[in-house]
């Protein structure tokens, strides 16, 4: 039982970013992403933001649900906190770790899967 | 009769005329009067709604944040320091080819006369309950080539997708940087830089964990093209 624990200790250890909890929250998901994403990745999700016309790599498409769909949770989770940079993409996506809170991410990843895979597309 | 109000280029902002008594008591009307839309008395406000409904930016540390000859001079002659206003998605809409700054709610700041410019600016460069922050930073301000700071400032750091450092170039939601060294004291530019939260706990800014020598590289790049030519050597 004891090496189970440890095993199990171990196991938790290793895993970087877990999945969004069952609790995540995707109403209040979206009132972070309105405040935080939209500026760049457009009021509707569609990588039109505002800002989009001046970057030199557009912003995702966060209504693409094939795109989308090939991203995990966690994936999403670190580009989120860590920036683009961390998961190989933009510098242009900064990391959001210094506004929102793990909790808070996780949040707007749970609003991500309602944007790109809730309705028909 | 006077007009006065506060500070925040892109707010919602109603003119409001200060009576007889704004002789007797000024800081207090001014406080009032400012408090329409701007936070005048900390603590920082994390509130995510109050961040989405609020008017302007804080003013009650403006005493940490601001200079005060520019205060005193854009109160007279305001201009938009934010493109899409203070919180930009109240202030963009979505037209054929993506979203647009929506100039229709964007209203203007009101002018002030000479003498209101002159003692609001003085009231507001008392509100410095952030002096601890600037005192950590430890900054003598520098020079970059130009072109250098803008390869820092745009494809480096990211900078210019939210932010002008020229009239002309860089995104629309964050404030124009082209001013900033004239609007702003320069510790307060590497504090901000350094940690948006410590300043604003829902800053639309992201903290990119700069080392010093990046932020104050950062700095000397908004003074080499914000300074005023008659001071620049």
């Amino acid at each position: 039982m004891k090496k189970l624990l440890i095993l199990a200790a171990f196991l938790c250890g290793s895993i970087v970013y877990p999945l969004p909890a069952p609790a995540a929250d995707a109403a209040h998901g979206k009132a972070l992403y309105r405040t935080y994403c939209t500026q760049c990745h457009g009021l509707s999700g569609d990588g039109k933001g505002v800002n989009a016309k001046q970057l030199s790599v557009q912003p995702r498409n966060h209504q693409d649900r094939a795109e989308m769909s090939a991203r995990t949770d966690a994936d999403l989770f670190k580009a989120i906190k860590e920036g683009g940079q961390a998961v190989n993409k933009s510098i242009l996506m900064p990391n959001w770790d210094g506004n929102m809170t793990d909790d808070e991410i996780h949040d707007v990843v749970a609003y991500l899967r309602e944007l790109c895979c809730a309705g028909a597309k | 009769m006077r007009t006065v109000i506060a500070l925040g280029g892109a707010a919602l902002l109603t003119a409001l005329s200060i009576g007889s008594a704004a002789a007797a008591d000024p800081p207090a009307n001014i406080q009032k009067d400012c408090a329409v839309c701007h936070q005048m008395s900390g603590p920082a406000n994390a509130d995510l709604t109050a961040r989405q409904t609020r008017k302007g930016p804080p003013l009650y540390f403006a005493g940490n944040k601001f200079r005060q000859d520019w205060l005193e001079a854009w109160l007279q002659k305001p201009t938009r320091v934010r493109p899409a206003g203070d919180f930009v998605p109240a202030h963009t809409a979505t037209g054929p080819e993506g979203d647009v700054v929506d100039a229709a709610t964007l209203s203007d700041h009101p002018v002030v006369d000479a003498a209101a410019a002159k003692e609001i600016a003085a009231y507001l460069m008392t509100l410095t309950p952030n002096t601890a922050l600037l005192e950590k930073e430890d900054y003598t301000p520098g020079r970059v080539p130009a072109r250098m700071g803008a390869m820092d400032f745009v494809k480096f750091k990211g900078c210019g997708g939210c932010h002008k450092d020229t009239p002309k170039y860089g995104g629309f939601s964050g404030p124009e940087l082209y001013t900033a060294w004239q609007r702003l004291q320069p510790p307060f530019i590497v504090s901000y830089i350094r940690d948006p939260a410590a300043w604003e706990p829902r800053s639309l800014m992201p903290n990119k964990h700069l080392n010093t020598a990046g932020i104050h590289k950062l700095a000397n790049y908004l003074r080499t093209i914000g300074e005023k030519p008659e001071k620049a050597k």
